[in-house]
């Protein structure tokens, strides 16, 4: 038999049952279109992640007092053995080659206030080295000075300048955060939403000077850019024995190397994307069971047809792929259906949040009429099988 | 052309064995225009789908053209079945969603024969049995004679050297039924080998060979 013959019968022979039809590619369409919207989300979800943590930069070190054991995840935020860190540990890591730039960082959070506005936000300390490791851009003047003196100036995110200094000139201005002054000497481009921190809506001081603020000697981390991601571990190594030789030989630091947070992240979602798919794809099982009940209806209705079609002379294998091929075909229609309803809703939702980069892999579109193909091949070949065994003479009795 | 050696056919039905096919010797030369008459249960059908190929004999040799065709799979059966029979239902079995065309070119199609090619012959099997104006007709749209006549062209649609008819006129009235016999006969005529089964002995009686089977074994 010629193999558009096959397909040209199969559809006939659909063609005389619309209201199966119909309900065969609602639901497999239900079952595509659910897996690609989800699988969508999901994948979005993680590049947008990794993307943004790749932006930081790919070789940076994050050094945490404190000693626990992680290879990865969230950060924690307090050490387990508190030896502290500090401004002077934090100087002796240049003694590393692989280091190009160190920046230790304070938090704290206080009221900055100017001319009768105030407002609690987040202070960092730190220098002039942490705009190149967090890859910081300046709207207006200059960012930290290369000094370690505590100079009272202050670089304020986008979120300051316009709840404090609205349509004022910003720069040379006083910003009083808690009891002191601080002159303002930058502003920093908007950062838009970034991982962990809102650059936004932040005040940047020189280190010394945070210290002094918050009365402690302690850092909060240190960010270590390495050279090279070559040389990321050789400074992870070097950063830990100048620490250990600083700290009475314990090694009592926590390095968190960027690749890993976004090793785990990336773990972390695509099981995630996995989970919530292999969910969505309940649906597409209920869809194949339909498939395959339709079809044993079919067959059961078509008996006396398929005891003539043996006695006319087709064989086993025909009929088989006759009728496999109309469970192939529904599933297929089912499919690109629901790959056009899935591509609506996603359409739907970049409109709705256009700052999520929503989009549906290629092979997702692939995987999913695969995985219709498959489904009418596992559900179908039930049926088929017992149309193609038909005993001819008991068939062609049937009525 | 048609040999039949010892065939015997066994039903199991429940508890009970029936023979439905008890030792049956029949040779069936090219040509030839062969009833096979008896009362319902006497094995006629049983018989003429062991012929057709359709049913395998419990025991016994079948051999038709000279091949031993008891020992082959599903795929040369079909082949054999496609090549060398063509076969006149008393129900007529048209698929209904098919046009008479359509109909006849099924076993066409699944030789897998080329869509020009089968244009043709459709064509002039539908000349044949004088429907060339109901090509487009469905079955419903046919008389009983018509669509019998549908049936005969797909029967003979793939040229082969023996025709099996089992009760052709059985749903036919008798004007209907007397042409359907004479497109029978005119073909075997035309050296095509007819085989009918009928309850009905006038018809019986117009073969050149009368079978009587009673009871799954042949009384001459």
């Amino acid at each position: 038999m010629i193999f558009t013959d096959t397909i040209n019968l199969a559809y006939t022979a659909i063609k005389t049952q619309p209201v199966r039809v119909l309900l065969i590619i609602l639901a497999m369409s239900i079952g595509i279109a659910s897996v690609t919207v989800l699988t969508a989300l999901g994948e979005s979800a993680r590049l947008y992640i990794v993307n943004e943590f790749e932006a930081l930069g790919t070789h940076l070190v994050i050094v945490l007092p404190g000693r626990s054991e992680t290879t990865g995840g969230h950060p924690p935020l307090f050490g387990e053995t508190p030896r502290d860190l500090t401004l002077a540990d934090a100087e002796a890591l240049y003694r590393s080659h692989n280091i190009a730039a160190i920046a230790p960082i304070t938090i704290g959070a206080a009221p900055v206030s100017t001319k009768g506005l105030e407002r609690e936000t987040t202070i960092i300390g730190s220098t002039s080295a942490l705009r190149q490791v967090r890859h910081l851009s300046l709207a207006q003047g200059r960012f930290l000075p290369q000094t370690n003196k505590a100079l009272s100036i202050c670089v304020i995110g986008q979120t300051i300048k316009d709840e404090l200094f609205a349509h004022q000139q910003v720069l040379g201005q006083w910003l009083r955060i808690s009891d002191r002054r601080f002159r303002v000497i930058g502003v920093l481009a908007s950062e838009g939403q970034s991982i962990g921190v809102d650059f936004d809506d932040m005040v940047i001081i020189p280190v010394a000077a945070a210290q002094t603020l918050f009365n402690t000697h302690s850092l909060f981390r240190i960010l270590v850019e390495a050279k090279s991601k070559q040389g990321m571990y050789k400074a992870v190594d070097e950063i830990r024995e100048i620490i250990k030789a600083r700290h009475e030989g314990e090694d009592d630091v926590t390095l968190i190397t960027q690749d890993s947070v976004v090793n785990a992240f990336d773990d972390i979602l695509t099981a995630l994307t996995l989970t919530v798919t292999s969910i969505a794809s309940i649906s597409l099982a209920v869809a194949g069971i339909l498939v395959m009940n339709v079809m044993w209806v079919s067959v059961t209705q078509r008996t006396a047809e398929i005891g003539l079609l043996k006695a006319l002379g087709a064989t086993k294998r025909q009929i088989l792929w006759l009728f496999l091929t109309e469970a192939v075909m529904l599933s297929v229609a089912g499919a690109l259906v629901g790959l056009f309803l899935g591509k609506m809703t996603l359409f739907v939702l970049q409109t709705i949040y256009p700052d999520f980069p929503v989009f549906l892999p290629t092979w997702a579109v692939f995987a999913a009429l695969f995985v219709a193909l498959l489904t009418a091949l596992i559900f179908g070949v039930l049926p088929a099988r017992k149309a193609a065994s038909m005993d001819p003479v008991i068939a062609l009795n049937k009525k | 052309m048609i040999q039949l050696e010892n065939i015997h056919r066994y039903f199991q039905v429940g508890e009970q064995r029936i023979h439905a096919l008890n030792n049956i010797n029949l040779t069936i030369k090219k040509g030839e225009y062969l009833s096979i008459m008896g009362p319902s249960g006497s094995g006629k059908s049983t018989l003429l789908n062991v012929i057709a190929l359709l049913d395998q004999p419990s025991s016994g040799r079948y051999r038709l053209n000279n091949q031993d065709v008891t020992q082959l799979n599903d795929e040369q059966l079909a082949k054999a079945r496609r090549e060398n029979i063509g076969f006149v239902f008393q129900f007529f079995h048209l698929i209904p969603r098919y046009s008479a065309a359509e109909n006849i070119e099924i076993p066409l199609i699944l030789a897998g024969i080329a869509a020009k090619e089968r244009k043709q012959r459709v064509t002039d099997a539908l000349l044949a049995v004088n429907l060339q104006d109901r090509a487009a007709h469905r079955p419903d749209q046919l008389s009983g004679g018509q669509t019998q006549r549908v049936a005969i062209a797909r029967a003979m649609i793939m040229r082969p050297q023996i025709l099996l008819a089992d009760e052709p006129t059985g749903n036919l009235d008798s004007q209907s039924g007397r042409e359907v016999i004479e497109l029978l006969e005119n073909l075997n005529q035309q050296q095509v080998t007819l085989v009918t089964i009928t309850h009905d002995e006038s018809l019986g009686r117009r073969a050149q060979r009368r079978i009587r089977l009673i009871d799954g074994q042949i009384k001459d």
